[in-house]
């Protein structure tokens, strides 16, 4: 196991932080695009469409 | 220019083929910034203790990306900033308001592993100096940016007026980069990118490069996936809008 020496505490949250903050926003782009793609979906299945929207 | 380079630039400002080529590429890019990544912390890992930092230089595997990051987020910017303002190029803002976040989020990560290195190091987490203090000007600039985007609905508009904040911000990555060599500061000055060559021991260099590499594939990864969001949610905006005014016509 590696020795961190006497700044180990700093070392881990230096490297923890980059870890959050990494895995923010890789949640972020996906939680984003799964909403998105959602969203696309769901008007297009009424109908909605960038060439004719469906009148009632 | 070469004529085929400027048809798939052409071609690259039609955002369906945009999305097309992203979703091709993002599966090889997440591949190689894994890859990258695992090559560069194994690096750090088995890198020695520096002679003066002990091994708390390991944080520079991170803080010194992460830096760079900040500042490569910012001039991606300034030239999408020059692409809406002087080419009005369709993906231009696009590029611009994916990347905002990103480099907000690298340059916080950049002033955070900074101070848990400056800890130890100087004995406190903070100081007043060149480097720091233009650095955290940078964070407060890409959330102001980040601010104005969400305030203004119109995203043309925003974008033009994000644009040129952008091109009068870019003023600050130069002294951000030479802050160290014109004022008196307590953060070290260049030993990475300098005249006459780095001053850094290979053995740490290295796996530094590698990490390098690997936070800025990252970084391009992020970056087209978030573009692709941005394009869908503009389709979504055009589409709610059309939904909106056909249920006001009937």
């Amino acid at each position: 196991m590696m020795s961190l020496g006497p700044h180990a505490a700093f070392i881990v949250s230096a490297y923890a932080a980059a870890l959050v903050i990494v895995m923010a926003l890789i949640a972020w782009v996906a939680l984003d695009r799964r909403y998105l793609t959602r969203m696309l979906e769901e008007l297009e299945a009424q109908g909605i469409t960038r060439r004719r929207t469906a009148r009632p | 220019m070469t004529m085929m380079t400027a048809v798939t630039l052409i071609d690259l400002a039609n955002p369906s083929r945009f999305l097309a080529l992203t979703n091709r590429l993002s599966p090889w890019l997440a591949a190689a910034t894994c890859l990258a990544f695992a090559v560069g912390l194994s690096g750090a890992y088995f890198a020695p203790d520096d002679y003066q930092q002990g091994a708390t230089v390991k944080i520079m595997f991170i803080h010194v990306p992460a830096a760079w990051l900040g500042l490569f987020g910012w001039l991606l910017m300034s030239v999408a900033g020059l692409g809406t303002l002087v080419w009005r190029h369709p993906l231009a803002d696009v590029a611009a308001k994916a990347a905002a976040p990103l480099g907000a989020a690298f340059t916080l990560m950049c002033l955070i592993t900074g101070s848990l290195w400056g800890r130890p190091m100087w004995g406190t987490y903070w100081v007043w100096d060149a480097r720091l203090t233009s650095e955290l000007v940078l964070l407060l600039m890409y959330l102001g940016v980040i601010a104005l985007w969400r305030t203004i609905d119109e995203p043309t508009r925003a974008a033009r007026i994000v644009a040129v904040l952008t091109l009068v911000g870019a003023i600050n990555i130069p002294i951000i980069k030479f802050s160290v060599d014109w004022w008196n500061t307590l953060h070290q000055p260049a030993s990475v990118l300098r005249v006459g060559g780095s001053t850094i021991h290979p053995t740490i260099l290295t796996p530094l490069i590698v990490m390098l590499i690997a936070f800025t594939l990252l970084f391009v990864t992020l970056h087209l996936g978030a573009m692709r969001n941005e394009i869908v949610r503009r389709r979504v905006r055009s589409l709610l809008m059309m939904q909106a005014s056909a249920a006001a016509g009937s």
